[in-house]
């Protein structure tokens, strides 16, 4: 079809010519992702199906009712604690706990993402900063670079999460708050991609920009303001986007062991114990959502300061 | 004169030879040291360890005075005087212990800014020229692994933290001795079952969704950008439900391994794959190469770097992946699970020997996996000088 229709036909993609607007979208990303999308939720029904039979027949037998196909189907879509809710349930869900919910109510999941979300940008901030203020430090001094490098890069290949109900439990006994316990998670989290990604923007310009700064007889402090991290720019998004997806995972890896009644990780948890399937879903959904909001904001930050900076294309 | 002159010639290939510093963190190190002899080491401390670290304070001093004029003489004498310092500090820890006053904090400090005076001059020896530069350069993290370990040591038994908080260093290493068992069984049920039958699965079916994405380009554009997205998701959180689905034991653990290394194989090897040049591409066309054979020949290995790289990135998710998924519930085996009761009954050391379990194992698992690497990955830029 595309091979045969004219390149430029007269009128050609004037107006909305419901052919030319198809085709433009599938040459693109938009469509084959929608229809990756739309593939991806066909499945899900087809396996809320599968995997919910065996309870419905299971129950329908108990009960003695007899059902047609599409009925059947419709009930395994619509069971109280189904093994996989189907996706309309957990819409409908996740619409009840947030936007028809008073948002300080226990059971909202605005009230639970909040807690969720607060930890994770405190703990986002204090691991950036540090990350950059180590970096900063291992750039100028061969001693911090030749003793503390080698742990920050093998200290990513230990799973550090593992440590997380640890660092809660023991600064919640310490009276420190829960906010500050996860962000303490968060920041650890959060601390090793920045200062990997920021001692490699900071030693990422020219030698000969460098040169230059010196026979302008630069001091460290202007050559570090003036050259070195505005070149670290687009390092420092990298890493951040990164950084801002793992200080969730963080936050919410923090509200798992300890008995924490708040937050995205708990409400995992407490679905979890009870077997409110379609609960872990909506909060593990609402999580998901989160993380893309998150990125998509660092991303769209990293877009302005790299097009004020006349970096991007 | 002559350890200098060769000190000279060995030293580092790298960059231009820049003057030997003075040892100038030597006169802090120095003033604190003889600041820290008239005080008590302790409230009602023993003789016997104020002598000790009477002597110790003495010692620190000496680098100071700047006696031997060769740089690495020098080096070698501050190297000397921080180790003797620290091990009179630890032989007379004891007494100290809960109880340390003013001068043990100062002789701490000086001691403590003698190592990195070592360090400073360690480094400025390292590089990766001769075989000597190189062991030095190995030296340096090793010296402050050390040093940390040893001043966590003594600050918190000098200062008598509650075990409970954070156990000084020797505790741990007692408590993982002594319960190896424990701690074998739950390596064994966690990483040898959960993590390697999660970790080769997982990998191998993104590897392979990979190979058909690749074939069908609609694919490509549209599973990418979700693959992409669905990397930066908490799909940890997957972990509750998939305990329920497949129960307690570890293929419940082996599932979310699965999904977690899942797509970061995906998406490295998708974009592997179009790695090799289009001069190579078309070559294999003008060879008459089937889409198998140039697969094979060219544009997997081209992607070998990429996949490795993501198999690396899976060796530490699957690890945090199998002990997260562990806190949600398993049978009474398992490192995640030994974290989370020990935590829950305030028995701190035996989580930080659990911890280091999970730090050697994950950094071996990254090891191997980098050896590999380089065995097949040989030919590439970075492998070479």
């Amino acid at each position: 079809m595309s091979s045969t229709a004219p390149i430029a036909e007269p009128g050609g993609g004037v107006g909305l010519s419901p052919r030319i607007f198809v085709q433009r979208i599938f040459a693109g990303k938009t469509g084959p992702v929608l229809t990756v999308l739309a593939a991806l939720v066909i499945l899900w029904y087809a396996g809320a199906v599968y995997l919910n039979a065996p309870q419905q027949i299971d129950r329908d037998r108990r009960a003695e009712i007899e059902r047609s196909v599409t009925d059947f189907m419709g009930a395994t879509w619509a069971q109280e604690r189904p093994v996989l809710p189907a996706p309309h349930q957990v819409a409908a869900e996740i619409w009840k706990t947030t936007f028809a919910m008073n948002p300080t109510s226990k059971r909202s999941l605005v009230y639970h993402g909040w807690v969720t979300l607060s930890s994770t940008l405190t703990g986002f901030g204090i691991g950036v900063l540090l990350g950059i203020v180590l970096a900063v430090g291992i750039v100028y001094s061969r001693t911090l670079d030749r003793s503390l490098m080698p742990w920050i890069i093998t200290s990513q290949t230990i799973p550090i999460l593992a440590i997380a109900p640890m660092i809660v439990v023991v600064l919640g006994s310490l009276d420190v708050a829960p906010i500050f316990a996860k962000g303490t998670v968060s920041a650890y989290l959060a601390f090793f991609p920045v200062a990997v990604g920021m001692v490699k923007g900071l030693r990422s310009p020219d030698p000969m920009l460098l040169d230059l700064m010196r026979t302008y007889s630069a001091s460290n402090w202007q050559t570090l303001v003036k050259l070195r991290l505005p070149s670290a720019m687009p390092f420092l998004f990298a890493s951040l986007k990164v950084a801002i997806a793992i200080s969730l995972v963080g936050a919410i890896v923090g509200e798992l062991p300890t008995g924490a009644r708040a937050g995205l990780g708990a409400r995992l948890l407490a679905g979890s114990y009870y077997g409110q399937t379609v609960q872990i879903w909506s909060a593990l959904l609402v999580a998901a959502f989160m993380a893309a909001i998150l990125v998509t904001i660092v991303g769209f930050a990293d877009r302005l300061v790299l097009k004020r900076m006349g970096i991007a294309e | 004169m002559n350890g200098a002159a060769a000190d000279m010639a060995t030293g580092s290939s790298t960059g231009p030879l820049t003057p030997a510093r003075a040892p100038v963190l030597a006169y802090p190190a120095a003033l604190l040291a003889f600041t820290a002899i008239p005080m008590p080491v302790a409230t009602g401390g023993s003789i016997v360890a104020g002598s000790s670290l009477l002597a110790a304070a003495l010692l620190l001093i000496i680098p100071a005075l700047g006696i031997p004029r060769p740089p690495a003489l020098r080096l070698v004498l501050v190297g000397a005087v921080t180790i003797a310092a620290f091990l009179l500090i630890l032989a007379n820890l004891s007494p100290v212990e809960g109880k340390a006053s003013l001068g043990y904090w100062l002789l701490l400090a000086s001691a403590g800014v003698m190592a990195v005076q070592m360090m400073r001059g360690l480094a400025h020896r390292a590089g990766s020229g001769s075989l000597r530069a190189r062991l030095i350069s190995l030296s340096v993290p090793v010296v402050f692994g050390l040093w940390l370990l040893i001043l966590w040591e003594c600050i918190v038994r000098g200062a008598g933290v509650p075990t409970v908080l954070l156990p000084p260093p020797s505790d741990i290493a007692v408590r993982f001795a002594s319960s190896l068992d424990i701690l074998w069984a739950d390596f064994r049920q966690t990483f040898l079952k959960a993590v390697i039958a999660g970790y080769v699965m997982g990998c191998g079916s993104g590897f392979l969704v990979a190979l058909l994405v690749d074939r069908v380009p609609f694919l490509r554009r549209g599973l990418l950008p979700v693959g992409n997205m669905v990397s930066a998701l908490p799909i940890i959180g997957i972990a509750p439900i998939m305990v329920m689905w497949f129960g307690f034991d570890w293929p419940s653990k082996a599932a979310v391994v699965v999904v977690m290394t899942f797509f970061p194989m995906l998406v490295n090897t998708v974009s592997g794959l179009s790695a090799a040049g289009g001069m190579e591409r078309d070559l294999m066309r003008t060879y008459a190469a089937t889409h198998a054979q140039s697969l094979v020949k060219l544009r997997l290995p081209a992607a070998l770097p990429f996949i490795f790289n993501a198999l690396k990135i899976n060796s530490t998710l699957a690890l945090i992946g199998a002990i997260v998924a562990e806190f949600f519930g398993t049978p009474i085996v398992g490192m995640g699970f030994r974290i989370s009761t020990e935590v829950g009954r305030m028995n701190i050391g035996m989580v930080w020997a659990e911890i280091t379990v999970a730090a050697i194992a994950g950094s071996l698992f990254y090891g191997i996996v980098a050896m590999i690497e380089r065995a097949f990955t040989f030919w590439h830029p970075s492998y070479r000088h």
